[in-house]
């Protein structure tokens, strides 16, 4: 088992004929994932790499080709507009990989995928990963490795590169791995995804890796602390950040005093979870709550 | 991207947001035909640096007529003005905001920003004026009332009215407080403002209701759209290092340790520097080199880290996901021929060809230790900094 994508998922790649879109629509091709429509208006008709159809509209695509997620590379000036046409046009689970989106944009995007009942993952995220079976997104999909029983979520791209590298070097296999996204706006938080690791059979343990700026790591504690059973991993960036800073991801800020590491580590301590002082140590953290 | 308060009342005198009349100044000599222009015998000098405290560092004095707001402006012009927010180094001030005095009867604090547990934007009013929001916040929480906005309806009248009764104002002072919320929410909606704050918001003795101070800070990914706001940058108010990395569109923020990072991702680099803290030292800088972390990009984040005499010793920690190893090894080492570094470096390539990588970097001569894992390259350059 594993969360919101698998096998079964079937992708549509709105931007697929842009430099991004082509790159990354080939790499999750590659790696198995069932890309069955693009969407670039003005090239509908056309047919990408020979393999995939293009479509002006994604109404259309999600009518011809059943497509169920989307994952988004069209530039931060469209992508909330992108969002919104996913959500009205059936989409179920939207991925927003675009990073730069203003903010103002994002509100009204937010606000118009809840009201359609749709989910979305980011923005200004790596994507989402059920190793073996699917990839959309633009992580690297051989760090992975299939079946496993850990849950990963992170607002971080790379830092959650090296968390599932060490997971995969200690033969640690990951169910699911979710980039939320660094925004200060994004579609699904830690809450939302621990309550879907929580309910998943494989999952059985949770790594979550969060960073300076919000209150969405310790929202997640509290509901941790009384609702899951299954051992949480947690990590939190910027410990050495210094306040008012945004630190490269807009979320990334300390602001009047709110959002700091160690607040954040002091109420994930207090849910349970087990807490690492230092990025190098996830993985090994982990095979010991799993022994 | 930060703006002064003499440009944020420019801002919000365009959408009806009443302001005091003033000019800013950038010597004392100005100060004499701006007096004469605002007609007022009262007048108010005030520092502009993009940090708040400012009063009580000094930096806003009440002059009781013209000659003395000369004198005053020629004493707080080229001053060190330190605050709780300049840090102990100050800030120089090169320029005043020289204001009509007005007759207060209350000081209040009115606030937009971002409510990131319900990605809508709340409007928050305190009685407390003049007070840091963040001290209301923390001891009388129950003073600042709050009101989310619906994107799907944005900030309607009622909601205008609930904050202003809820400051206690009746009459002239409560219609002219409905007006002004409402004008300062479309200043902050049209302006893609990412925090504004009036603190504090006065309501006069006539019943006028003036924005005595003005804080906006705008979200730097929506100023593609806003070209006159992009025109107010100081560049006089930020870091001439980072000013430097963002013309090569480097991420780069200046700290004050010994440890000189280079990084691909923003997380990652946060991550770099915690566990270089964690491993006795401390960083010298975040810098995102991004995706690519090509030689050109590599290069220019050499230069800029070097360029910080505190560097003692520059960890490079890329996690090659989608770029190669081998290719960011290559890009280290033409690097690393055109740019003099004098001190030791230490190298972590994980990923993809990582092992190829190690390999390129043993070979070609240079003085790099290399690492395999985080802990390692962590320990590594404590060690290269303990033996310098």
């Amino acid at each position: 088992m594993s969360i919101l994508v698998n096998s079964n998922s079937r992708i549509l790649v709105q931007g697929i004929t842009g430099g991004e879109g082509t790159f990354h629509a080939t790499q999750m091709l590659e790696y198995g994932t069932n890309v069955v429509a693009g969407v670039t208006p003005g090239k509908g008709g056309q047919s990408w790499n020979d393999s995939v159809p293009i479509f002006n509209r994604i109404d259309v695509a999600v009518k011809q080709t059943q497509a169920n997620v989307s994952v988004i590379f069209v530039p931060a000036a469209f992508a909330a507009d992108a969002i919104m046409e996913s959500a009205a046009g059936g989409i179920e689970l939207i991925v927003c990989i675009t990073e730069g989106i203003p903010v103002r944009d994002m509100i009204s995007a937010y606000e118009f995928v809840q009201k359609k009942g749709a989910r979305l993952i980011g923005p200004n995220c790596p994507g989402i990963i059920t190793p073996g079976e699917c990839k959309v997104g633009i992580m690297p999909g051989f760090i992975h490795t299939p079946k496993g029983p850990v849950g990963v979520i992170s607002r971080s791209g790379t830092l959650t590169y090296e968390a599932v590298a060490q997971l995969s070097a200690l033969g640690i296999g990951q169910s699911t791995c979710i980039g939320i996204g660094g925004d200060p706006i994004i579609g699904t938080k830690f809450i939302d995804a621990i309550k879907l690791f929580n309910e998943d059979d494989a999952t059985e343990a949770v790594v979550m890796i969060g960073e300076i700026g919000g209150t969405a790591e310790e929202e997640a504690a509290a509901y941790i602390k009384e609702n899951v059973k299954k051992p949480v991993v947690g990590f939190i960036a910027g410990q050495t950040a210094p306040p008012g800073r945004r630190m490269g991801h807009a979320g990334a800020i300390i602001s009047g005093g709110k959002g700091t590491a160690s607040e954040k580590m002091a109420s994930m301590r207090s849910a349970g979870i087990h807490v690492c002082e230092s990025p190098a140590v996830i993985g090994e953290t982990v095979q010991s709550v799993l022994s | 991207m930060k703006i002064h308060e003499y440009q944020a009342k420019e801002i919000l005198r365009k959408y009806n947001v009443p302001v005091p009349q003033g000019r800013v100044a950038f010597s004392a000599d100005e100060v004499p035909s701006i007096a004469e222009f605002l007609g007022s015998e009262v007048l108010v000098v005030k520092a502009q640096i993009h940090a708040g405290g400012r009063g009580k560092g000094g930096g806003v004095k009440v002059a009781q007529n013209p000659q003395e707001a000369e004198r005053l402006a020629s004493e707080i012009i080229g001053m060190n003005l330190v605050t709780h927010q300049t840090g102990p180094e100050g800030r120089v001030v090169k320029k005043v905001l020289i204001e009509e005095g007005c007759n207060i009867d209350k000081e209040f604090y009115a606030g937009i920003v971002l409510d990131r547990a319900t990605s809508q934007n709340v409007f928050m009013v305190s009685t407390e004026g003049g007070m840091e929001i963040e001290t209301v916040a923390e001891e009388t929480p129950e003073k600042i009332v709050k009101e989310i906005i619906d994107p799907a309806i944005g900030f309607q009248g009622f909601q205008a009215r609930k904050l202003a009764f809820s400051l206690g104002l009746s009459g002239t002072q409560f219609k002219n407080a409905v007006k002004f919320f409402g004008a300062l929410y479309k200043a902050y909606e049209a302006t893609d403002s990412a925090l504004m704050e009036i603190n504090p918001l006065v309501v006069t003795k006539e019943g006028d209701v003036i924005a005595l101070d003005a804080k906006m800070s705008f979200d730097s990914n929506a100023l593609y759209r806003h070209s006159d706001i992009v025109k107010m940058r100081d560049f006089d108010e930020e870091d001439p290092l980072e000013v430097e990395a963002g013309k090569y569109n480097l991420n780069y923020i200046k700290l004050d340790g010994e440890v000189g990072c280079m990084v691909n991702g923003a997380g990652l680099a946060m991550g770099t520097m915690d566990i270089i803290k964690y491993s006795g030292s401390s960083p010298a800088n975040f810098l995102d080199v991004g995706g690519g972390a090509n030689v050109e990009t590599i290069k220019n984040g050499f230069k800029i880290i070097l360029s910080d005499p505190n560097v003692k010793a520059i960890l490079i920690n890329i996690f090659g996901g989608i770029v190669r190893c081998d290719r960011v090894a290559n890009g280290i080492i033409e690097a690393r021929k055109s740019v003099d570094i004098n001190v030791p470096v230490v190298i972590r390539l994980a990923g993809t060809n990582a092992v190829e990588a190690a390999k390129i970097l043993d070979e070609s001569g240079m003085d790099f230790a290399v690492a395999d894992t985080l802990k390692e390259a962590a320990e590594k350059i404590v060690s290269a900094i303990k033996n310098d």
